[in-house]
């Protein structure tokens, strides 16, 4: 005890703390070099097909035509018309997909967290959500041509092309769905159930409104994703000049649709068109995930 | 209000896994039990068995009969949401709903509950808050939102919540162990003014806490790890702080163990 005393009264001897040796300095300064080329590495690509996009689609999309008329009569060279008929096809077959697949993809998701963990059912449905999650997209197109165009005799429409767009979509939202609702704390769902609150208008009331935002978020993003899928649209939608303000009957184009036809079109109207359209399809998608930001901050949870 | 329970001779079950062996106890009406020991013991257990909260979980399972005012809660024909709406809780994290507001919270369950006159939910909001003497805090902000409270207050909130629905029971499952000893002092305050009304169960590790706010202590133990946790005394908690009848109880009072 004593000699602990004395000890603490002794000066330290020497300095505790030596500098940073040349070794860690080199092998810091690679690191930092890498990871900035690596940076680089990802973000000269996206910022080159975003300028690209830019240069040769900006052009079309300012002139006032391009958003009120369609291509209806016009020669491939002629250097007027517009995408309205795509652009409004795009927008009503994303709306389709959605108002079909939120509901469903949203039940799954409460399904597979509030009332089926652990069952037999909710393993097989999350093994066979997984799977649908990696079908390419032209296999769902081929499914919807096989059951909705050639079994069940329907023609093909936009709303073929929702219906495989749903297939992609489905997916998605239940797994956003099961990754929010998993996040809502337990918490609150006791909170809830103890004040005698039953279990579904727990889910109602208070889970699924915690869960929106991100739920919300996820859709947006899932939405802009398919919305830019073409090998569906080519399988069982159909090119139309013209607009076509019927979702269940008769071709419907949509705006990869349009750019695979102008594409094949070698005036300049045609590139002009092609870049026009893709121009859209950014500019459209950038609107949905901004719509994303806006509805998640809007129904965030506030403090 | 303000019921008496009976605990008959119930074990709870996770699964296999015995958690509780066979506790009977009784509660008097209008007044404060603390359950003590130490973790594991079974103490939370045996409270969220008190209105079926522990049968959220899944696998856990109850057996004998807990009776409130003589009738059996465990009932094949009772349904557990109309207990829990009988005898309200209150958790050891303040959980305030975050989507809604200070006023939504407090009113949640009569607003869930299917009540959509405005007059009434204002008069209940105001009635539940000044029982959980939170009302002068916030009356100026009741539409802002709940989580933007400090712990104590959150806690203070969620009583207010959980007596809205004007129970019969409030069991309160260490509900000081978050926070800071003014807001501690605070709530155990309202704790000694609300049981004129309430019939109260209080889970706490505090044993000071149990002191000064119950009137029934009630200390829960285990033989060992994997074994199930059992009742080893109930008493007027003035005995067993001063003279208790179990050699367990005196040492883990007075510190020896646990």
């Amino acid at each position: 005890m004593t000699t602990a005393t004395t000890d603490l009264h002794r000066p330290a001897t020497g300095p505790a703390f030596q500098g940073v040796g040349l070794g860690r300095k080199v092998k810091n300064a690679v690191a930092t070099t890498l990871v900035a080329l690596a940076f680089l590495v990802a973000v000269v690509p996206l910022v080159w097909v975003l300028w690209s996009v830019l240069e040769k689609g900006l052009q079309p999309v300012l002139h006032a035509d391009w958003w009120t008329h369609s291509l209806y009569g016009l020669r491939p060279y002629d250097d007027r018309g517009g995408a309205y008929h795509a652009i409004y096809g795009t927008v009503v077959q994303a709306l389709s997909t959605a108002v079909l697949s939120v509901p469903v993809g949203v039940m799954v998701g409460v399904y597979l967290v509030e009332y089926g963990a652990g069952t037999r059912l909710a393993r097989v449905t999350t093994f066979m959500v997984d799977i649908l999650t990696g079908v390419p997209s032209i296999v769902a197109g081929l499914f919807v041509y096989a059951l909705w165009i050639s079994i069940l005799g329907f023609g093909r429409s936009g709303f073929a092309v929702s219906l495989s767009l749903l297939l992609l979509m489905i997916p998605v939202v239940i797994r956003t769905t099961e990754e929010m609702l998993r996040i809502v704390p337990n918490e609150l769902r006791e909170a809830s159930y103890a004040l005698g609150v039953p279990k579904w208008k727990t889910i109602v009331k208070i889970v699924l409104p915690t869960a929106m935002s991100g739920i919300v978020t996820g859709v947006m993003l899932g939405l802009a994703r398919v919305m830019g899928e073409t090998a569906p649209a080519l399988i069982v939608g159909a090119y139309a000049s013209s607009i076509n303000l019927n979702v269940f009957d008769g071709n419907q184009a949509n705006l990869p649709l349009l750019m695979n036809d102008q594409f094949a079109n070698p005036e300049t109207a045609g590139f002009n068109r092609t870049w026009g359209a893709a121009m859209t399809l950014v500019l459209i998608i950038m609107l949905f995930n901004l719509l994303a930001t806006v509805i998640s901050r809007l129904s965030a949870i506030k403090k | 209000m303000a019921k008496r329970i009976d605990i008959k001779d119930v074990n709870i079950y996770y699964g296999k896994f015995h958690a509780v062996d066979s506790v009977t106890l009784s509660v008097p009406p209008r007044s404060v039990t603390a359950f003590i020991g130490p973790s594991g013991c079974g103490k939370s257990t045996v409270l969220r068995s008190l209105n079926r909260m522990h049968e959220v979980t899944p696998g856990a399972r109850v057996e004998g009969q807990v009776l409130l005012d003589g009738e059996d809660i465990y009932a094949a024909t009772v349904d557990p949401v109309e207990v829990r709406r009988t005898i309200g809780m209150v958790f050891q994290r303040p959980n305030p709903f975050p989507t809604m507001s200070i006023r939504d919270n407090v009113v949640a369950g009569l607003k869930l509950a299917g009540v959509k006159n405005r007059r009434r939910l204002d008069e209940v909001c105001e009635r539940s808050l000044r029982g959980a003497n939170l009302w002068e805090e916030v009356k100026d902000r009741l539409d802002k939102p709940g989580g933007g409270l400090s712990g104590g207050q959150q806690q203070r909130l969620c009583i207010a919540r959980a007596i809205a629905v004007q129970p019969d029971v409030l069991l309160m499952d260490e509900p000081c162990s978050a926070l800071d000893p003014i807001s501690t002092l605070a709530i155990e305050d309202l704790i000694t003014e609300l049981k004129q009304d309430y019939t109260i169960v209080i889970v706490t590790h505090n044993m000071q806490q149990a002191a000064r706010v119950s009137d029934q202590t009630a200390f829960f133990n285990l033989a060992g790890v994997g074994q199930p946790g059992r009742l080893v005394e109930v008493d007027d908690t003035e005995k067993i702080f001063s003279n208790p009848s179990q050699k367990a109880t005196e040492d883990y009072i007075s510190g020896r163990f646990g």
